[in-house]
């Protein structure tokens, strides 16, 4: 099972979102949105993820 | 001599009418010199994907470090679905509920997309964000935006990063002279010091700049020069500058003139 993580494609090894994105190494600190929506950090740990979903992890950058 | 009143967003004063940006610095430290030198109290930043090159908790931290109000803006976004979502994760990450509403209509001059910036706005509003959007110097456009709740408003002074000054001067001053209570802050476009001051002649409350100040040949100069620009604007505007007359009037008096009429 495959999903997009940051615009690329990945194996998929747990279906839990909090989990899925702390496999990928995230960095406190982080906001995540799946498919485009806002997901609070609060509803991570229940949030199941599926076979193509697209999972955007974003930090802190320089901005004008 | 009009009134001096601090700069408010939303509640909160400040005495620094200079906003800066975090980008395009030649180096994370010249760009915590040239805020320091600016005196601005209020810098912007953004997100981005966390394994992209920019992004990083050592930015972050270095923000942290100079204490000041932070301001996340929704650069990059083109629709009003990516633009909410942006803000509502600025909004976990940076803990404010403070969002510069960036929505780009045209990719040729980044100018903002004034209808989608209007439901953008209204969606944000309702959700419990203060919006500062970033819009065109369109007099109905900020009227709109003003009747939905904001209480900043963001016009243009020429397109992002063209340095290029205020293109309109009448636009913005009608906005000035027609939305007299609100906190109006030329956003974008800027290139000179005297373009700032010009800002703050015609009675804005602030400016927010960054190319201006990071693309400099020296950047920690160019933030003083702006910041006294910025305040020499702010004392003219408050001093009110003599009428402009289409016909010359001498300043030495005329009276008492030698070989008058001779």
């Amino acid at each position: 099972m495959k999903v997009v993580f940051n615009g690329e494609m990945t194996q998929l090894n747990t279906p839990n979102l909090r989990e899925f994105i702390l496999g990928k190494g995230a960095k406190e600190p982080f906001a995540v949105a799946v498919n485009g929506e806002f997901v609070p950090r609060s509803h991570c740990a229940e949030m199941v993820l599926k076979a193509g979903d697209s999972i955007d992890l974003l930090s802190p950058i320089q901005g004008g | 001599m009009r009134e001096n009143t601090p700069l408010t967003i939303y509640g909160e004063t400040f005495s620094n009418r200079l906003l800066i940006g975090s980008a395009l610095y030649p180096s994370p430290k010249i760009m915590q010199e040239s805020i320091v030198a600016a005196g601005s109290e209020i810098v912007t930043v953004s997100l981005r994907r966390q394994n992209s090159v920019a992004a990083g908790e050592d930015f972050w931290q270095l923000i942290k470090d100079t204490g000041l109000t932070v301001l996340p803006n929704t650069a990059g976004c083109h629709s009003v679905k990516e633009v909410v979502t942006l803000a509502k994760m600025c909004r976990e990450v940076f803990v404010t509920d403070w969002i510069k509403l960036e929505l780009i209509g045209d990719e040729y001059n980044l100018q903002p997309d004034p209808i989608a910036l209007l439901e953008a706005t209204e969606i944000l509003l309702n959700d419990g964000f203060k919006v500062l959007p970033y819009c065109t110097d369109d007099l109905v456009l900020c009227q709109r935006l003003a009747a939905l709740g904001c209480e900043v408003l963001m016009p243009w002074g020429a397109p992002i990063g063209t340095g290029k000054g205020l293109l309109n001067p009448y636009n913005l001053k009608t906005i000035r002279e027609r939305l007299p209570d609100m906190t109006l802050i030329v956003d974008a476009g800027l290139g000179l010091p005297s373009h700032a001051c010009q800002a703050l002649e015609m009675g804005y409350d602030a400016v927010l700049l960054n190319s201006a100040i990071a693309g400099a040949g020296c950047p920690v100069s160019m933030a003083k020069a702006f910041s006294h620009a910025v305040s020499a604007g702010r004392s003219a505007y408050l001093a009110q500058a003599m009428p402009e007359k289409e016909v010359a009037a001498p300043s030495t008096p005329t009276m008492g003139m030698p070989f008058w009429h001779q």
